[in-house]
């Protein structure tokens, strides 16, 4: 799967490798702005308060 | 030796991934997101929260502090005396900062009606509705979450006797001392009563209570601190010496 993507990538091995980088930082940034917010929402919230 | 390995790749035939290698790939991506996910959650997410919070606090506490200098000026050189107390505000409305200097010298967060974890506490330190108000005779009990969501009770467990915790309405600001931890079941609504512990004897004294989870990352129990009221002085006698000092 990975493999294929290096290869689907064109230029020389350090265009690729830059792609590459471009590549996860959009992801991490997708994850951390939009999928990880979202995700917590299903998240249980640990309870802090007393009650009956 | 380099290149003849080079040019035997280059004219090997890529060979088809497999179902079973790109199921590993997958797999070990979903290990690498959960680990991210965890890290964002349990710190990162708490960082970027904690400081949201704290910048909201001090301007909710400027706002306090202004609309207390358009209210009429207390007596010059008067003793502060007994405290006033301020009215009880409406769900999820913000009406008071806390200021904890064992958190940190800058920690201040805000203290909103309720304790609904969607509404309220996900981004304010929760008041008990039904408790009583800060320096009102009675218990001042109120709710934070100790891990995520901003953690504004992460350091619950440091406290130690004699900390002083800063309580600021419109009216003016309210300092309690610790005195006492506790831990409770879930149930253990008791703290939480004018006197703590004790659901059926009339108040004399002025507490305050704190909740939050524990063990951390858990609710199978509840940390609860206990704080006893020192002093008051009116909103135009400014914040305590110590947290004038600090700049808040």
């Amino acid at each position: 799967m990975y493999g294929a993507l290096w290869r689907i990538l064109p230029g020389p091995w350090w265009v690729r490798l830059f792609l590459l980088l471009m590549l996860i930082a959009a992801v991490l940034a997708a994850c951390l702005y939009f999928v990880f917010p979202w995700l917590n929402g299903f998240i249980n919230v640990t309870d802090v308060t007393v009650d009956g | 030796m380099v290149g003849t390995n080079k040019r035997a790749r280059q004219a090997a035939p890529h060979r088809r991934a497999s179902v079973i290698s790109v199921l590993g790939e997958l797999l070990i991506t979903a290990g690498v997101f959960v680990f991210l996910f965890l890290g964002w959650q349990l710190w990162l997410n708490d960082l970027v929260l904690g400081a949201e919070q704290q910048d909201e606090a001090l301007s909710l506490s400027e706002q306090l502090g202004a609309a207390a200098e358009t209210t009429e000026p207390a007596p010059e050189g008067a003793e502060p005396g007994e405290p006033v107390i301020t009215l009880a505000s409406a769900e999820n409305e913000r009406f008071a900062t806390i200021f904890i200097p064992r958190f940190g010298a800058d920690y201040a967060r805000t203290v909103a009606e309720g304790i609904s974890p969607s509404t309220v506490l996900k981004d304010n330190i929760g008041h008990y509705p039904g408790s009583q108000m800060p320096g009102e005779i009675g218990n001042f009990a109120v709710a934070g979450h100790r891990t995520t969501w901003g953690a504004p009770f992460n350091q619950i467990a440091t406290l130690e006797l004699g900390d002083k915790i800063y309580v600021q309405t419109a009216d003016g600001w309210y300092t309690y001392v610790y005195r006492s931890s506790e831990y409770v079941l879930p149930t253990g609504t008791g703290v939480i009563a004018p006197v703590p512990q004790a659901p059926n004897v009339a108040p004399t004294d002025r507490i305050m209570t704190m909740t939050s989870c524990n063990p951390m990352l858990s609710d199978a129990e509840r940390i609860i601190a206990y704080a006893v009221f020192e002093s008051w002085q009116p909103a135009s006698a400014g914040a305590p010496a110590e947290l004038a000092q600090s700049g808040a």
